[in-house]
């Protein structure tokens, strides 16, 4: 339907991009939206990045597969080369600006600005980087209630790894607090 | 000594993981070619698996075949071309899994092909699943318990079997897994080659290849997995030579 | 509220083989459909079942030959070129009329292709697929809560009719999550015993599962007859399909699958605008669901189809009511996705100039 938000989340293997998408689907869930994900498969998984996309919307799901996203979640510099261009116009984009070194080109996106790896230093692991993104990404797009994603990452973390979902929930309020919104240049 | 990129190999990027042995592989293939001054005159098969793109590295005519069958493929093209030199390139599932009928058969037959076989005990292009060459206890997506839990049964050694059948001329297993092993890995695929152009028939060398990606290893720790786990269930050495 | 989960498409459909109590698991891997087989590795284990990593297609529908020979509710699942591997295999347990389910997570063709979602595999799968005349009941889920519906209805249809029955999903369906209901397992038919199993001849006479039947008339050419006249049967109980706003629909969009669901959002944004469109998705590929077509061909002025294909599924549709009505297609091979907004393009463009108006 027109009212599917279209995410994509990207970074480099290891960075938790897969892992932040699975905390939006569960908390979608907990929420009682319609939701679906899907996580980049075969070969697009060499050379580095991983990258996984979210639906999200109040009715039923009609697509399921994202070529061109309303929202883009970009943790490290290859994933903004990669995926930029497919943003669709007037979009948003959340650039991770501890590692990313470019400014991003396109004007007629709006920018959430977040040094989530530094928060997540600061915090103890760098590890929560992808959920101090979550955070300033939730916190400016209002689509779900905070509350709802702690629990979802309560829900998939919290039996394996108490200790971490701490620090993950640390970082998602303080990063929702952290960040600068730049708006399109037109 | 002399550094000279091969004519055989285009000057090109490969897709291949940080550590992988394909890429040494490509090019000792190369410079064997070069060497032997073959290169326009060599017709190859690529396989299904990571060295699917094989094409795009390798300045010669190749044909990409349906996973496991470049042996007959490369049956097909040097029963109507003798005077050509045509080898085929195959991992270990490709060989010796959904090809090994392929494989038997046209050793069988003394096909005077070269067969260069990369042997890294998993599935790279899938993703990591068990390979005909995985060992036992070995880990993979497919055998979460280490192989030999679930009735997988043990690896095939490809040399070994292959060495009870008449019509096979040469068979050697080298590794790439350290520069004295890459050396040692030259001289056999070249010999492979020579033999061909010799005439004398059906020639296979496996070469126990890395794949730090699927192995879940840096590219250190999978040399070190070669040389200290496989080489023990895979000894290196000549196997026939006839 | 049943249980509602998250995971992945393959994932899901090997649940639910699993809770439809499938006992043997045979595959080899290709991408897309992985999953199937990494999750049944555990799984199957873990309630007594048998997984085994085959050595190729071929040998893994052999596998199921002989399970399904042996009684055993079995599966086993690939994707575009490893299906057509097993092709030969099929056509011998058609004939043999053993159950099991065959799963066909689909890619981009012909040849090695791509590993995309594509569907051009629909005539090979509806139309027989291997050498002879049999038929395969074909399912194709478009949403994850029909992937484990169906895949567990497959288990009893397969049985119930003895014939193989294959799920005929697609890259996307095979990747994706989606949350879904996790009913327990209902059988859905009534499933006779057994009586043609091969499990040893202690106490009865001995029986024999073959496909060679030299003699034509009372022998093959009866054989033939008799499979056809089963299909009949199987014709008139299976007709599955969505039907959406077909009512007072000027404009028939029809798709199967993930295009399917696409089409549906593209046709209530069409509504929303005023456009008079409807939507008619078959669930079951063969056979047909003829009616809906039939009966929207009365009141709809044109059709169009969408597949990720070259243009196959057309076919059946326009077969299915007779060419009545224009039928246009959206479509393309190798990897191609539709998007609503294309459909919806389409869909105003068609409505702008209809095709036969000017004649
Ligand atoms: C008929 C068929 N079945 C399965 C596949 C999927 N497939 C692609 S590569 C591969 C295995 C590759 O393993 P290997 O031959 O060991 O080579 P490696 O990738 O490790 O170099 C498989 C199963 C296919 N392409 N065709
Ligand atoms: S997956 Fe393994 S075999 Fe394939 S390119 Fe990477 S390291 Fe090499």
């Amino acid at each position: 339907m027109m009212n599917e938000t279209r995410i994509i989340i990207a970074g480099f293997g290891g960075q938790g991009a897969v892992a932040l998408g699975n905390v939006l689907a569960r908390a979608c869930m907990i929420e009682g939206k319609s939701v679906t994900g899907m996580v980049a498969y075969g070969p697009e998984m060499r050379g580095g990045t991983a990258s996984a996309t979210i639906v999200v919307c109040d009715d039923e799901i009609a697509c399921p597969f994202v070529e061109t996203p309303d929202h883009a979640i970009i943790l490290n510099q290859q994933s903004l080369d990669k995926f930029e261009d497919s943003i669709v116009p007037n979009g948003l984009i959340l650039v991770n600006t501890s590692i990313i070194r470019r400014p991003v080109r396109r004007t007629d996106l709006t920018q959430i600005q977040v040094a989530a790896t530094e928060i997540a230093r600061s915090l103890g692991s760098i590890k929560s980087a992808n959920m101090a993104a979550l955070g300033a990404f939730i916190q400016h797009t209002k689509l779900l209630r905070m509350e709802n994603v702690e629990r979802g990452m309560r829900e998939l973390f919290g039996g394996k790894n108490p200790v971490m979902v701490e620090t993950n929930i640390r970082a998602l309020r303080e990063a929702a607090q952290r960040f600068t919104l730049v708006q399109p240049k037109q | 000594m002399e550094f000279h990129y091969p004519d055989a190999l285009y000057n090109s990027h490969t897709h291949y993981c940080p550590g992988c042995g394909h890429g040494i592989t490509h090019r000792l293939v190369a410079e064997v070619i070069d060497e032997l001054g073959i290169r326009e005159k060599t017709i190859a098969t690529a396989p299904v698996g990571c060295a699917v793109l094989f094409y795009d590295y390798m300045k010669f005519d190749i044909i990409e075949c349906a996973h496991g069958r470049s042996p007959a493929v490369a049956t097909g093209i040097k029963r109507i071309l003798s005077d050509r030199v045509v080898f085929t390139y195959q991992g270990d599932g490709d060989l010796a899994a959904i090809g090994t009928a392929e494989t038997i058969h046209a050793a069988n037959r003394g096909e005077n092909i070269t067969v260069i076989f990369i042997n890294n005990a998993i599935y790279g292009m899938t993703g990591g699943q068990m390979a005909p060459t995985t060992m036992l206890g070995q880990y993979s997506t497919t055998t979460p318990k280490g192989r030999g839990k679930n009735g997988e049964g043990a690896p095939i050694r490809v040399c070994e079997l292959l060495s009870s059948l008449e019509g096979v001329c040469y068979l050697e297993r080298v590794a790439v897994s350290s520069p004295k092993d890459v050396m040692q890995a030259k001289r056999a695929i070249k010999k492979a080659f020579e033999n061909q152009l010799a005439g004398k028939g059906y020639s296979l060398v496996e070469v126990l290849s890395m794949c730090p990606t699927d192995w879940k290893l840096a590219p250190e720790d999978a040399l070190k997995f070669v040389n200290d786990d496989m080489k023990k269930i895979f000894p290196l050495g000549v196997f026939k030579d006839r | 509220m049943a249980e509602k989960i998250l995971l992945k498409g393959n994932e899901l459909l090997a649940e639910a083989a699993v809770r439809a109590g499938c006992q043997f698991f045979a595959g080899y891997p290709i991408t897309p459909q992985n999953e199937v087989s990494e999750y049944l590795s555990w799984r199957l284990p873990q309630v007594g079942g048998v997984f085994i990593q085959a050595e190729s297609e071929v040998a893994a529908i052999n596998m199921l030959f002989g399970a399904s020979a042996a009684g055993a509710r079995c599966m086993t699942s690939s994707s575009s070129p490893g299906i057509s591997l097993k092709q030969e295999g099929i056509s011998y347990i058609t004939a043999a009329e053993l159950p099991c389910v065959i799963v066909n997570i689909q890619r981009g063709g012909p040849g090695l292709g791509n590993i995309r979602a594509a569907q051009g595999d629909y005539f090979q799968a509806v139309k027989g697929g291997g050498h002879g005349d049999y038929r395969l009941i074909v399912l194709a889920p478009a949403t994850l809560q029909e992937v484990y519906d169906l895949t567990m209805n497959a288990f009893d249809y397969a049985d119930y009719w003895r014939n193989p029955v294959m799920i005929l999903g697609d890259g996307i369906l095979g990747q994706m999550a989606e949350p879904v209901e996790t009913k327990p397992y209902k059988p859905i038919l009534q499933i006779p015993p057994k009586d043609y199993i091969l499990d040893g001849c202690k106490g009865r006479a001995p029986r024999v599962i073959k496909t060679l039947i030299l003699k034509p008339e009372l022998g093959l050419v009866t054989h033939n007859e008799e499979m056809q006249a089963k299909y009949r049967k199987i014709e008139q109980a299976i007709q599955l399909c969505e039907e959406y706003e077909t009512a007072d629909a000027e404009l028939i969009v029809s798709a199967y699958g993930i295009p399917g669901r696409v089409a549906k959002g593209a046709v209530k944004i069409a509504r929303k605008k005023g456009i008079k469109a409807g939507l008619i998705r078959p669930v079951s590929l063969w056979p047909f669901p003829k009616k809906p077509f039939v009966k929207a061909a009365q009141t709809a002025k044109q059709f169009l189809v969408v597949e990720m294909s070259q243009g196959q599924f057309i076919e059946d549709v326009k077969l299915a009511m007779e060419c009545r009505r224009p039928v246009e297609f959206l479509g393309k091979g190798g990897g191609w996705y539709p998007t609503q907004e294309a459909i919806l393009e389409k869909i105003e463009q068609m409505l702008q100039s209809p095709k036969g108006a000017k004649s």
